[in-house]
């Protein structure tokens, strides 16, 4: 009860999970109101309970029935273990279809048509996220914009300890563990800069981890990646990338108008080579044979 | 010569640690200055520092949690100001440095050196007298376990003047902590601390375990043992089989940050993940082992104030043994967000709500407990009632987060941090300080200060919800933990809001304080010698209060769930008289090794810190040496002569007399 006049209270502002944009936390938002309710079948009768039996049967108010050695009520104990027991069932059931329906590897949790996907890979460093376009042959440093009502993959990773990759706004986190490769559906109904950020404490810049999520109409994303096109910067690996990756707190928004090829999966192989001469950068016969591990690696098979 | 250890390892610049630090060197001098003075230092070595009855080690256990709550709760009030000031691009007063020990230190210390003393204290303390033994079944042992976590407490203390403690988050995940992102000491503080300590849980797990199956008086079965020592039996359960896992873990990241190991770096073939499953796998039962007996207290607590007998005793026991079972099956919920998968966090899931059940059905019977009792308010049956509201308002934001939809957003969240506060400060402390003022008057011959303790209850109780309900606000906004300082600055009203309760809740520290100070001053005016203050019902009220070192001149006999309580019920009621016929009584003798065996056990753990190989050779030598002194010492017991006894019993019974 203390919850839900401040949970009203929000209702009527713009807290982000309140106000979510997307499928994704649109539906997380109704599941957790969902479950808020449930459980509430139990709650308010057990707080009426404690104050009404408290009352009641004070010490003092000798009018109230006293049964020294009554322990026992089998209809009691039926009811305080089946009504407990349905309000879990239910909640059970529902939490296997969210489970599902909202996996973060799961595509359909934003689109019916997998196709139309766009995929950026997100790689967080000390402490700033790294955002890549690998159609667009493009990447960006705490800034990653896309489209309205455009599916995004992000792909997962981490240059450094582990993160979490979230854009409260828009749903689902994933943690970005260093030679994983993990993945998150995400999808914004609504144009606006959301602030996204790290969630899993990750060293001193932690607090300053931070990135704008631009969802702008097509043509303003476009305009968008030409402006990262124009940029003099380039991303190459492993030297750039090396570069970049050194420890740096309230970094600023980066562009790069052209990447290594493969910089996302190079990022994951500096972790995924086994005994070698140190030497994170060497990636050349050794790669085929890592990249089918990293497969077997990958924290969806933990599964 | 002394490895990193130079005097740069002081933090001579830092204003804030060297007051603390003058502050606790003023402190102790004066303590060793009063017991010089008072020559008590024999004293305390006879009577405290060696001593093996369970009693006193208990007490000692509760002592050093009061000490270690105020320096967790400095911890708490630092980090709550500075949240409360570092909004919109402001600092704070709190470096980064400065505050990622602050809030690692504050979760160890809550944890590791706050709740479980208490509760491992209270367990000693009462188990014993429970179940009608003389003393614990490895008295050496709960010595020894005790000075282990001595100088885990010691260790924490150390690292705030000598270098650093761990940035890492309470846990220290992997790969954070490991050598490559974390060079420092903090995290060799974190892992000897702990690792000491954790040895001396382990062996409390074991001793507790042997005592409750074997050394139950004549006549108490399984199923008329006291729900305390219940859910002690089954905390001590989870202590076995969960912190070997811990001290494994924590091997293993002593390895790899030592000896350039790889179990859980980012590369070589570690797997950061392995690190969280395990850390969960011992961290999730840990909660358990800090929550169970503080269930066992309220049921003891409201059958008592009630004057009723328990509601539903059995349904009571087989829930704290569902929960015991299924706490060991639930604990990916702490990172659902990994990625493992929809059936897996499915699974993890709804085990976990599943444990909302027992608890439910728990809280149902205290309920119906109270439903046709006469029901006194006393401050432990305020802290029972407070529990149970906050308690179950705190159980349901878990079975929220136990939903892996809605964890995906409010993992690492300020909910989070609400949600366990919620159920750690309303459960575990609200449990231990019922205890405490339960049980003070068995340990100490007489009551606690209730006005004290009910001013103590309602700061507490009103500081929870104002310090927690603005995070619960905050996460939904998508505040998240441990930051030290925040762009937005709409979240800065409720952080002030959070910071007035945790203001409110020091004056609840405060209380607690004033009336331990308060009772001991007035003892003469709360005197109890009748050992029965509260109108008890199981066995321990039926000893001494204080209880002879023995406990029991005769073991009692036991016919039923609430022995002692029935035979005040029997016609002509109950009258303790003196018997006519003693026996010798067999007890074990204090020992030395146990306190000498931990010395040794500190220094090897700060040499290990420092890399001073030498002294690590001495503690290991010394640890070494002191053992074999213990395992070739045959005198380790003797006979309390029957006139001795005869002696003790009358003594009380005359001063029972003069009381009455």
């Amino acid at each position: 009860m203390w919850l839900v006049v401040p949970l009203l209270l929000l209702s009527g502002c713009d807290a982000a999970l309140i106000d979510p944009a997307g499928q994704v936390g649109q539906g997380l938002r109704s599941l957790i109101f969902t479950a808020f309710a449930l459980m509430m079948i139990v709650v308010i009768p057990v707080i009426i309970m404690t104050i009404l039996f408290a009352w009641r049967y004070r010490q003092t108010n000798l009018a109230a029935k006293y049964t020294p050695n009554w322990e026992h009520s089998t209809i009691i104990e039926v009811f305080v273990w089946f009504i407990p027991l349905v309000i879990i069932v239910f909640l059970a059931i529902i939490t296997w279809q969210t489970s599902h329906q909202y996996d973060p590897h799961n595509p359909n949790s934003v689109t019916e048509n997998p196709e139309e996907v766009m995929e950026i890979q997100a790689v967080s460093l000390d402490w700033k996220w790294l955002f890549i376009y690998p159609d667009l042959n493009i990447a960006t440093v705490n800034e990653v914009a896309f489209p309205v009502d455009q599916p995004v993959r992000f792909q997962v990773t981490s240059g450094t300890v582990m993160n979490s990759f979230m854009i409260p706004t828009l749903g689902s986190q994933i943690y970005a563990m260093a030679g994983m490769d993990n993945d998150v559906y995400l999808e914004s109904d609504r144009e606006g800069v959301f602030r996204g950020r790290s969630t899993n404490y990750s060293g001193r810049g932690f607090s300053q981890m931070l990135f704008d999520a631009r969802v702008t109409s097509e043509q303003e994303f476009q305009q968008w990646v030409q402006q990262v096109r124009q940029s003099p910067d380039t991303l190459t690996y492993p030297q750039e990338y090396e570069a970049l990756a050194e420890p740096t707190v309230a970094h600023p928004v980066e562009y790069f108008s052209q990447i290594a090829p493969h910089l996302y999966q190079d990022i994951l192989n500096r972790f995924r080579g086994g005994p070698s001469d140190g030497n994170h950068g060497n990636h050349g016969r050794e790669q085929n044979h890592s990249s089918d591990q990293a497969h077997a690696m990958s924290a969806q098979a933990a599964e | 010569m002394f490895g990193k250890l130079s005097l740069d390892a002081i933090p001579f610049h830092d204003p804030i640690v060297m007051s603390v630090a003058v502050v606790i060197a003023i402190g102790g001098a004066a303590v060793v200055a009063g017991v010089t003075y008072f020559r008590q230092w024999g004293y305390l070595w006879r009577e405290w520092i060696t001593s093996i009855d369970h009693k006193k080690i208990g007490i000692m256990y509760f002592l050093v949690a009061i000490v270690m709550l105020i320096r967790g709760f400095s911890d708490a009030i630092m980090m709550r100001s500075q949240q409360a000031i570092a909004a919109g691009g402001a600092e704070g007063y709190l470096p980064p440095h400065h505050y990622d020990q602050i809030f690692t230190a504050h979760g160890v210390i809550m944890i590791f050196f706050v709740a479980m003393p208490m509760v491992i204290g209270l367990m000693n303390l009462v188990v014993p007298l429970q179940i009608g033994a003389r003393d614990v079944a490895f008295p050496f042992m709960n010595n020894l376990s005790f000075w282990l976590f001595a100088a885990g407490v010691i260790l924490v203390n150390v690292s705030l003047v000598v270098g650093e403690f761990a940035m890492t988050g309470w846990l220290a995940y992997a790969p954070l902590s490991g050598i490559e992102y974390s060079p420092g000491v903090g995290v060799d503080y974190w892992i000897w601390a702990l690792q000491i300590s954790g040895i001396g849980t382990t062996l409390t797990g074991i001793n507790f375990f042997v005592t409750i199956l074997k050394m139950r008086t004549k006549g108490m079965t399984m199923f008329r043992m006291p729900i305390f020592t219940w859910t002690a039996l089954c905390a001590n359960v989870l202590i076995i089989a969960s912190f070997p896992i811990l001290t494994a873990t924590i091997a293993m990241l002593t390895l790899d940050r030592y000896l350039g190991m790889h179990f859980f770096t980012n590369d070589m073939g570690g797997n950061m993940m392995m690190y969280v499953n395990l850390i969960w796998a011992w961290g999730h039962p840990e909660v358990y082992i800090l929550i169970l007996p503080a269930f066992g207290v309220f049921s003891e607590v409201i059958a008592t104030f009630t004057k009723k007998r328990l509601f539903g005793y059995k349904t009571m026991v087989w829930a704290t043994v569902g929960i015991t079972v299924l706490s060991f099956i639930v604990w990916l919920h702490h990172f659902f967000t990994m990625g493992a998968g929809a059936n897996v966090n499915a699974f993890f899931g709804i085990t976990t709500m599943i444990i909302a059940i027992p608890t439910g059905v728990k809280i149902f019977n205290w309920l119906f407990t109270m439903y046709r009792g006469r029901i006194q308010f006393t401050s432990p049956v305020l802290w029972t009632i407070g529990f149970v509201i906050t308690f179950t308002l705190g159980g349901m934001t878990g079975v929220m987060l136990a939903v892996p939809g809605a964890n995906f957003v409010l993992h690492n969240s300020l909910f989070v941090i609400a949600h366990f506060h919620n159920v750690i400060i309303g459960g575990v402390v609200f449990g231990m300080l019922a205890g405490l003022t339960y049980w003070f008057p068995k340990a100490f011959g007489f009551k606690l200060d209730e006005t004290w303790g009910k001013r103590s209850f309602w700061f507490w109780q009103i500081g929870f919800y104002f310090a927690f309900v603005p995070l619960y606000i905050l996460s939904f906004d998508g505040a998240v933990r441990r930051m030290q300082s925040y762009e937005q600055t709409e979240w800065q009203p409720l952080m002030f809001v959070a910071l007035f309760g945790a203001v409110l809740i020091l004056f609840g520290i405060l209380c607690l304080i004033m009336q331990l100070f308060v009772s001991v001053r007035d003892r003469h005016k709360n005197r109890d010698l009748t050992g029965d203050p509260w109108d008890g019902r199981t066995l321990e009220w039926a000893a001494h209060s204080p209880p002879a070192f023995y406990n029991f001149a005769h073991l009692p006999e036991v016919h039923s769930i609430d022995p002692f309580w029935e035979k005040k019920q029997q016609p002509g009621g109950y009258k303790r008289e003196l018997s006519t016929h003693y026996e010798d009584i067999h007890m074990p003798r204090n020992t030395t090794e146990g306190p000498i065996l931990s010395l040794f056990s500190l220094i090897f753990g700060f040499a290990m810190v420092w890399h001073i190989w030498w002294l690590v050779a001495v503690g290991i030598i010394g640890m070494f040496v002191t053992f074999m002194f213990r395992i070739f010492n045959d005198d380790t017991d003797y006979y309390v002569p029957a006139a001795e006894v005869e002696r003790i019993e009358r003594e009380y019974h005359e001063k029972l007399g003069m009381q009455a």
